[in-house]
C-alpha cells in the first residue's frame, strides 16, 4: 500500500514583507522552506512506514527549484520523491493545483494501491486550505480534515479511524480507505535528518513529471485553468495602540487598568 | 645458589611477567581506539611533561597537592632504592655502594633514609585525610574516599617503608652495615638488646615483606586507579597542545561514522585518558552540572569509558557487539543521555585535571553521535537546529532584522581595504533586546576612540558556536565554511566581537577552516584603547560595589582574565570585587555548550547557584562580558527577587557610562 504526502515549497513567511507601494510580496532573497504543516504530513507518512512498512512518496508541484525541498524529504526517509513541474502548471490557483496533484496521484494508483494521501491543513503563503479537499473530491477519496491523531487502521476492512481537532472539542471519525487526510501540527513532532541520509539524499533521483507525462488539457491547468484572480494583497491597517498607566512605578494599578480596558472592549470574560 | 635466592628469582620472574602482561593487556585495549596524532612537536610535549608531571603544576594548585608532590618525588627517589633492593635480591654480593665513590654511596643511603621517612609521613597524612577529613569531592556513587582500594595502596606503601627501616635497622644492629642512615640507625639503637639470631631473623622477615609487598604493589598498579603512576607522565606528554575545547573536524562522506556510540570509536588518547584518571575528584568538584545535582559527573564519564573499555574492549576489537552499551540507562560503564546533554562545555574539568585528562570533548563526541547518527536530542533543540539552518540565528528571527539595532548610527558597512575592524555583532548582540544595549555601548566606545570599524549588516551569519558544542557538526561545518569564505571575500583582517562565543569560534574553531586573523573580544579592544590613551574615561563610582563574573569562553577557553578587570578598573577607578570562585576556578552561568537553548530538567538551576554566590559579596553591579551570562545573571536575580537590588551590566556598558 502506498502513502503519499503532498508537500509545498513556500517562502519563509516570517521573512516575507509586503511592498507598501506595489502591494506585492517581496520575495527577493527569501529562503524557501517546506510548508510547516506539510512536514507533519510527511512525518506521519514515515511513521506509518516505520510501523507497517508501507511505501512512501512525496509529491510536490512547483518550479524546478522545488527539488531542494524534495531532497529534504529524501533526507528524512521517503522512498520516492516526484516533482510536478511544467511551464503550463505555473500561476495555478487551488482548483488548478488540486487538478494536477490529483492527476499525479491517479497515475500512481494505476501501478499501486494508494491507501492514504496526506496534506497539510493549509499553507503559510496561500492559506486557503482547499487543495487537500480538492484532491479528495476529484479522486473520490474519503476526506478527513484537521486530523491530530491516527487512532487505528483496519487493513482487513480497509478503514481508518482518526481524531479531528475542532474548536474546543475533538471528534473521532472512521472512513473507508483510500482517504485524504489534512493534518494539524499537534499530530506529531517531525524528525530531524541524520547525516548519512542527508548525504544520500544529495544523490537520489528526483522524478520529474511534466505535462507530457500527465497529459492534461493545458487550458485546464496553471494560470489558464485558474478562475481565481488575486486583485490586491495588502497588510491591514492597524489602529495605533495607546499607552495606559505606568507599569514601572505602578505595576498593579496599570495591570487593573489594562484589565478594565480589555473588559470594556469585550476582549475578556470574567 | 642459596635456596632463598632461587625462590626469589622465581617469584620475581613470575611477578614481572604478570605485571608486563597486565600492562600489555591494557595497552592492547588502548590500541583499539581510533588514530589521533599526538606525536608532533616533541619539545613542546616534553615541556608539558616537565611542568605538569615533574613540577606537578596542577596538583599543587590545591593545598593538599603538596602532600602528593612530596610523595611523587619520594617515589622517584625510592625507585632507585628499590631497584637496588631488587638487584641485590637477584644477584648475590651486588652492592650499589661498591660501584660508586664512597661519599656518593653514603649520600644516596642518607637520601633514601630521609626520603623514606618523608614518604611515610605523606602516607600517614593521606590516611588521616581519607578517614577523617575527606572532602566531599573525593567520593562518588561508585567509590568512597576511604575505599578498600585507596586504603590498601596506602597501607602497602606504609608497609614498604616500615619494612625498609626494619631491614636497615637490623643490619645496622648486627654491625653489617656502616652508612649514613640516621633514621635506621636510631631504630637500630632500639633493637640493640636483641640477640644476633633474632636480628638475623628480623632482617630476613623484613626483607621478604619488603620484597613481596613491592612485587604485589607493582602488580596491583595496572589493575587499579594507581595505574596513573604508570600512565600520568606519558599522558602529560600526549596532552592536547591546543585548548582541548576546539574539537576536531569530522569528514562528511558516504559510509562515514560520526561521533562516538561505542568505546572503540574514541581515539586511543581518549582511552588512555580513561586509564589515567586518579579519581582525585577535582573535576567533579568544579563541574556546574554536578554541583547542581544533574546526572553528569565528568569524572564518572571518564570512569564509565574505562569500565566499558575493560568490559567490551576485546569483543569490540573482534567486531562483536559488547555486552555493555556506552550510551543508555545509567549504570557503571554506561552513560545516560541526560548526562550527555547536561554539559555546559565550561571547561572547568579540562582545566583543573592534574592528569590533563580531556573530559568535555568526550561528551561532545557522544553528542555528535546522538545528533548526527540518531537525530536523538532534547525536544527544544529541533527548533534551534532548524532556526540555525534556515535563518542563521538561534531565535529564528528574520535575518533582515539583523541591523535593526543600528538605526541611529547610519551606514556602518564594512568596506574592504578601508575599514580596520570588522565588528562581528553576533546574534545576541543583534537580536536580543537587552544585549542590543551592549552593542550600542561598544559602537559608542569605538566611535569615541576613533576606531575605524564596520559591520557585515544583513550579510552577517551566526558563527555556529551552539550547534558545534551541541554536536551538530554537519550544520556547523556549513556555517563555518560560509562565514570563512565571506570573511575572506571581504578581506577582513581584524575582528572585534562582543560575545565570547563568537570570539572563541572565530578565533579558534575557524582556524580549522583556514581563517587565521586577529580576533579580539571587546574587553581586549577596550583595554588596549584605554591603555594607549585613545579612550578618555572619567572614572566614576556610580556603579557602587562592582563584582565581575568570568565567562568560560573568554576566561578558561582563552585565558583572558585580566583584560575585562582592567577595563572595569579604568572605568570605575578600582578593580572589581571577586566571586569566591573566579578565574580558572570560575563557575559557569549555565548557558554554554548550547545549554542556553535547553531547559534544566533536574537538580537546581546553575544560574541561581551563581547569583547566590554573587550575593555573598553584596554587590550593587554584577558585571559580565558575555550575552549569555547577561541573560542568565539577570534571570537568576529576578528569580531570587533581587532584580531591583543588583544591576547586571556588560563591561562595555560600564565603560560607555564613563565616557560622559
Ligand atoms: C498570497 C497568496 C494568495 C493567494 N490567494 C489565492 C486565493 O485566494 N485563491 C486561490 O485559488 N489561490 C490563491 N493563491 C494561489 C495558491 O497559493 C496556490 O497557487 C495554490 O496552488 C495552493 O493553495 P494554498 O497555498 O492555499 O494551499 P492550501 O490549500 O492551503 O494547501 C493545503 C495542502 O495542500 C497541499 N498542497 C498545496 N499546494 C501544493 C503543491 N503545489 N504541491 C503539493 N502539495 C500542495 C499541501 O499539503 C498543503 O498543506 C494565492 C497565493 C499567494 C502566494
Ligand atoms: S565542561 Fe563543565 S559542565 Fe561539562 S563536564 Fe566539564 S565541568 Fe562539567
Ligand atoms: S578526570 Fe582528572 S580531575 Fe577528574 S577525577 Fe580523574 S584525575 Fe581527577
Amino acid at each position: 500500500m502506498l502513502i503519499i504526502s503532498c508537500i509545498k515549497q513556500v517562502p519563509d513567511t516570517t521573512q516575507v514583507k509586503i511592498d507598501p507601494v506595489t502591494n506585492t510580496l517581496i520575495r527577493d532573497g527569501i529562503p524557501f522552506i517546506i510548508n510547516p504543516y506539510d512536514s507533519h504530513a510527511l512525518e506521519e507518512s514515515l511513521r506509518l512506514k516505520d510501523r507497517y512498512g508501507m511505501r512512501t512518496v512525496a509529491l510536490s508541484m512547483g518550479p524546478p527549484n522545488t527539488v531542494a525541498t524534495l531532497r529534504k524529504a529524501y533526507a528524512i526517509g521517503v522512498d520516492e520523491a516526484i516533482l510536478l513541474t511544467d511551464r503550463c502548471f505555473g500561476g495555478a490557483d487551488t482548483l488548478a493545483t488540486s487538478k494536477v496533484l490529483a492527476a499525479a496521484i491517479e497515475r500512481l494508483t494505476q501501478k499501486e494501491e494508494v491507501g492514504i494521501v496526506f496534506c497539510g491543513k493549509q499553507t503559510i503563503d496561500g492559506d486557503t486550505a482547499q487543495v487537500g479537499p480538492g484532491i479528495a473530491s476529484r479522486l473520490g477519496f474519503s476526506q478527513l480534515t484537521l486530523v491530530d491523531r491516527i487512532e487505528s487502521i483496519d487493513f482487513l476492512r480497509k478503514t481508518i479511524k482518526v481524531r479531528r481537532k475542532l474548536e474546543g472539542r475533538h471528534e473521532i471519525v472512521e472512513a473507508p480507505l483510500p482517504v485524504m487526510i489534512t493534518v494539524v501540527r499537534e499530530l506529531n513532532r517531525p524528525r530531524y535528518p541524520v547525516v548519512a541520509m542527508r548525504l544520500e539524499a544529495e544523490e537520489k533521483e528526483i522524478k520529474v513529471w511534466d505535462n507530457s507525462v500527465l497529459q492534461l488539457d493545458v487550458e485546464t491547468v496553471g494560470l489558464k485553468g485558474s478562475p481565481t484572480w488575486v486583485s490586491k494583497i495588502f497588510s491591514p491597517e492597524r489602529d495605533q495602540g495607546e499607552i495606559i498607566g505606568d507599569g514601572i512605578s505602578d505595576p498593579v494599578g496599570t495591570a487593573s487598568l489594562l484589565i478594565d480596558k480589555l473588559l470594556s472592549k469585550d476582549l475578556l470574560t470574567v | 645458589m642459596p635456596l632463598q635466592q632461587t625462590v626469589f628469582i622465581i617469584i620475581f620472574a613470575v611477578s614481572v611477567f604478570s605485571f608486563l602482561f597486565s600492562c600489555y593487556q591494557r595497552l592492547q585495549l588502548v590500541a583499539i581506539g581510533a588514530p589521533e596524532n599526538r606525536f608532533d612537536n616533541p619539545w613542546a610535549r616534553l615541556l608539558g611533561v616537565f611542568s605538569y608531571a615533574f613540577a606537578q603544576r596542577r596538583v599543587l594548585a590545591r593545598p593538599y597537592g603538596f602532600n602528593h608532590f612530596l610523595l611523587f618525588w619520594a617515589f622517584i627517589v625510592l625507585l632507585l632504592a628499590n631497584a637496588e633492593f631488587l638487584i641485590e635480591g637477584l644477584i648475590s654480593d651486588f652492592s650499589l655502594a661498591a660501584l660508586l665513590p664512597v661519599a656518593l654511596g653514603h649520600g644516596l643511603k642518607l637520601l633514601f633514609d630521609i626520603v623514606s621517612v618523608v614518604a611515610l609521613g605523606c602516607v600517614l597524612v593521606a590516611f588521616v585525610r581519607r578517614l577523617f577529613f575527606s572532602p566531599e569531592y573525593l567520593g562518588t556513587d561508585y567509590t568512597r574516599p576511604a575505599s578498600g582500594e585507596a586504603l590498601l595502596i596506602l597501607a602497602m606503601i606504609a608497609t614498604l617503608m616500615i619494612a625498609f627501616f626494619l631491614l636497615n635497622a637490623a643490619h645496622i644492629a648486627l654491625g653489617q652495615e656502616v652508612s649514613w642512615r640516621p633514621i635506621s640507625s636510631a631504630l637500630a639503637v632500639l633493637l640493640q638488646g636483641l640477640r644476633g639470631e633474632t636480628l638475623q631473623g628480623l632482617a630476613q622477615v623484613a626483607w621478604w615483606i619488603h620484597a613481596l609487598v613491592l612485587l604485589l604493589f607493582m602488580n596491583f598498579l595496572p589493575r587499579s586507579k594507581h595505574m596513573h603512576i604508570l600512565t600520568a607522565i606519558p599522558n602529560c606528554y600526549f596532552k592536547s597542545l591546543e585548548k582541548p575545547n576546539t574539537q576536531p573536524r569530522e569528514t562528511f562522506e558516504k559510509g562515514a561514522r560520526y561521533g562516538v556510540s561505542s568505546v572503540e570509536q574514541y581515539s586511543w588518547k581518549d582511552l588512555f585518558d580513561s586509564l589515567t584518571c586518579t579519581e582525585c575528584g577535582r573535576c567533579q568538584d568544579l563541574c556546574p552540572a554536578h554541583s547542581t545535582s544533574k546526572p553528569l559527573n565528568p569524572r564518572k564519564i571518564v570512569h564509565d569509558i574505562k569500565i566499558n573499555l575493560l568490559k567490551n574492549g576485546l569483543a569490540r576489537k573482534e567486531g562483536a557487539t559488547g555486552s555493555l552499551p556506552l550510551i543508555g540507562a545509567a549504570k557503571e560503564g554506561t552513560i545516560c543521555e541526560e548526562a550527555i546533554w547536561s554539559c555546559t562545555t565550561c571547561g572547568a574539568c579540562t582545566s583543573v585535571c592534574p592528569a590533563l585528562i580531556e573530559q568535555m570533548p568526550k561528551i561532545v563526541k557522544l553528542r555528535r553521535h546522538l545528533v548526527q547518527e540518531k537525530a536523538q536530542f532534547p525536544e527544544e533543540l529541533l527548533n534551534l537546529f532548524e532556526n540555525m539552518e534556515q535563518r542563521s540565528n538561534p531565535w529564528g528571527i528574520a535575518p533582515s532584522e539583523r541591523t535593526k539595532w543600528s538605526g541611529q548610527l547610519g551606514d556602518r558597512t564594512f568596506k574592504p581595504g578601508e575599514t580596520e575592524y570588522l565588528f562581528f555583532v553576533g546574534c545576541a548582540g543583534a537580536f536580543d533586546n537587552r544585549n542590543k544595549h551592549v552593542t550600542v555601548a561598544l559602537a559608542t566606545i569605538m566611535d569615541a576612540a576613533g576606531v575605524s570599524w564596520g559591520m557585515l549588516g544583513k550579510e552577517e551569519q551566526c558563527c555556529g558556536d551552539s550547534v558545534r558544542r551541541l554536536g551538530n557538526e554537519f550544520v556547523f561545518e556549513r556555517m563555518a565554511k560560509a562565514n570563512v569564505s565571506l570573511l575572506k571575500e571581504k578581506k577582513v583582517t581584524k575582528i572585534v566581537t562582543q560575545c565570547p562565543h563568537c570570539f572563541n569560534t572565530l578565533k579558534n574553531d575557524y582556524k580549522q577552516y583556514g581563517l587565521e586573523i586577529e580576533v579580539l573580544h571587546h574587553s581586549q579592544l577596550i583595554d588596549q584603547l584605554a591603555k594607549t590613551g585613545r579612550l578618555k574615561l572619567h572614572q566614576q563610582s556610580g556603579q557602587g560595589k562592582v563584582i565581575f563574573h568570568d565567562s568560560c569562553y573568554l576566561g578558561r577557553h582563552n585565558d583572558t582574565y585580566e583584560a575585562p578587570r582592567a577595563v572595569l578598573q579604568a572605568a570605575t577607578g578600582r578593580l572589581p570585587g571577586e566571586f569566591g570562585r573566579n578565574r580558572e576556578n570560575g563557575f559557569c552561568c549555565g548557558a554554554g555548550g548550547g545549554r542556553m537553548w535547553l531547559e534544566e530538567q533536574s537538580g537546581s538551576r546553575i544560574n541561581l547557584e551563581r547569583v547566590k554566590e554573587a550575593m555573598a559579596q553584596q554587590p550593587d553591579t554584577l558585571c559580565v562580558s558575555c550575552p549569555y551570562c547577561m541573560t542568565m545573571m539577570e534571570d537568576g536575580l529576578k528569580d531570587l527577587g533581587l532584580g531591583d537590588k543588583v544591576r547586571v551590566k556588560d563591561i562595555a556598558e560600564v565603560t560607555a557610562e564613563a565616557l560622559r
